[in-house]
């Protein structure tokens, strides 16, 4: 104890500080504030993991989702039946649906509907969406008797693969609810073309009632 | 030796320990300030775009719905960004000359992602999934702020833990009918809370407050 005393005290005597102890005093000082900085450190916040979209310098194409090898079948995507995922029974374009449509089928094709086909078609299918009002080629209307008369199995192939400016909805859509809008696109088109045989007997007064009133009488579209 | 310090520095001294106090709790203050200014969370600072998108535009003034373009918000962890094609859905023939989407135009042509910046984004260490949130009526503007009416995207929310708390505490605060949920204009009713607190019931929303539920 006494000899450390000592050579404090002699440090006084010195001009300068000791090139010895200035090394160790500044190892001593990066080595506190390097113990601070591995305070900081993110490897928790940032994992050495991929998020989805996350950018990778990895693969050459800059993407950490990778593309599935061509021919792969995953579990779930074994599409044998031919009528619900082409929409077609021995290569023709079928006029059935591949499951029976509840009622809450029509109202999830109804929501799909308005999601993905509005912007073009229209909440009632007319082909006057806000986009083609922006510009867009305007779509037929889904009223006329040709598409009246198509296959419910080409709407199926159309939301699919795309038809004339309309880019394909495989990717947004799926299989089973491209039919269901298939079968909403059927609700709608009887929307426009009723009459008044098609409403319950017990509804029909209220009909004439809002016609007596002068309420515009337009064939029921969605909101 | 006459002494180095005049008699009158004992005030200063006597301050400076008082003052010791408050200038610790003012150093608090002024962290968590600091902790809480849009300068440290990014909340309401737009972000720069390869590409000025604008949901102002498209969900607000055009009315696309959001699942439109995030396809997978209803049934994955992910909203999922949309694949070029999604834009060139419309753009292929609307606004094709526009040099503003000429690196969307690119980015098909060339089959090379576009580089957004990320506005929202979460630690590693939390897991968090939308689809859970959007089935039990919490909707898109709860936590993502008034999108449609953001010409360049910003954060609404600070994303800090207390900030997930505080619904997580308090859904009935928070919660909405299932069928709003994707309603960009949604308007919080007058009677939120008692509104809420029946649809806490309705939609069996449990209050998970436990570590493990994000900290997985």
């Amino acid at each position: 104890m006494k000899s450390n005393f000592h050579r404090v005290g002699n440090r006084a005597a010195y001009t300068g500080i000791s090139p010895v102890l200035s090394c160790a005093r500044r190892l001593a000082c990066l080595g506190g504030i390097a113990m601070l900085l591995a305070g900081c450190r993110l490897d928790m916040h940032i994992q050495p993991k991929y998020l989805p979209d996350e950018p990778s310098t990895f693969f050459d194409d800059g993407r950490s989702d990778r593309p599935v090898v061509p021919g792969t079948v995953a579990r779930g995507q074994l599409h044998t039946d031919e009528l619900l995922y082409t929409g077609k029974e021995n290569g023709v374009v079928a006029d059935k649906f591949p499951f029976p449509m509840t009622r809450e089928d029509l109202e999830r094709g109804r929501e799909r509907y308005n999601i993905y086909c509005t912007p073009c078609h229209d909440y009632t299918g007319g082909g006057q969406g806000m986009i083609v009002q922006r510009g867009f080629p305007p779509p037929p209307s889904l009223h006329l008797e040709s598409l009246r008369k198509a296959p419910a199995g080409h709407y199926f192939e159309v939301i699919t693969n795309g038809f004339g400016s309309m880019y394909s909805y495989a990717s947004r859509v799926e299989p089973e609810d491209r039919w269901r809008i298939a079968a909403y696109i059927r609700a709608l088109q009887l929307s426009q073309h009723a009459t008044m045989q098609d409403v319950p007997e017990n509804e029909r007064s209220k009909l004439t009632e809002q016609n007596a009133g002068n309420v515009p009488g337009h064939a029921a579209g969605q909101p | 030796m006459s002494q180095i310090f005049h008699t009158s520095t004992n005030v200063l001294s006597r301050l400076s320990i008082y003052g010791g106090v408050f200038i610790v709790a003012l150093l608090g203050a002024v962290l968590y300030g600091i902790e809480l200014s849009p300068w440290y969370t990014d909340v309401h600072v737009s972000r720069e775009q390869p590409v000025p998108f604008s949901h102002k535009h498209h969900a607000g003034e055009l009315g696309i719905d959001c699942r439109y373009c995030h396809t997978s918000v209803e049934k994955s962890s992910f909203a999922g960004l949309p694949p070029t094609q999604t834009c060139m859905t419309c753009h292929s023939q609307i606004w094709t000359n526009s040099a503003m989407l000429e690196p969307v135009r690119a980015s098909y042509r060339t089959d090379k992602s576009i580089s957004w910046t990320r506005v929202n984004a979460l630690p590693d260490f939390v897991y968090f999934d939308h689809s859970i949130h959007l089935s039990k009526g919490i909707g898109c503007t709860t936590c993502h702020g008034q999108v449609a009416e953001m010409p360049l995207t910003y954060r609404e929310g600070t994303l800090y833990m207390s900030w997930c708390l505080d619904c997580h505490r308090q859904p009935e605060k928070y919660v909405r009918p299932k069928s709003q949920v994707f309603n960009p204009n949604y308007v919080v009713p007058s009677n939120q809370i008692e509104l809420g607190r029946q649809l806490v019931k309705d939609y069996k929303i449990q209050s998970l407050q436990n570590c493990s539920v994000c900290h997985r």
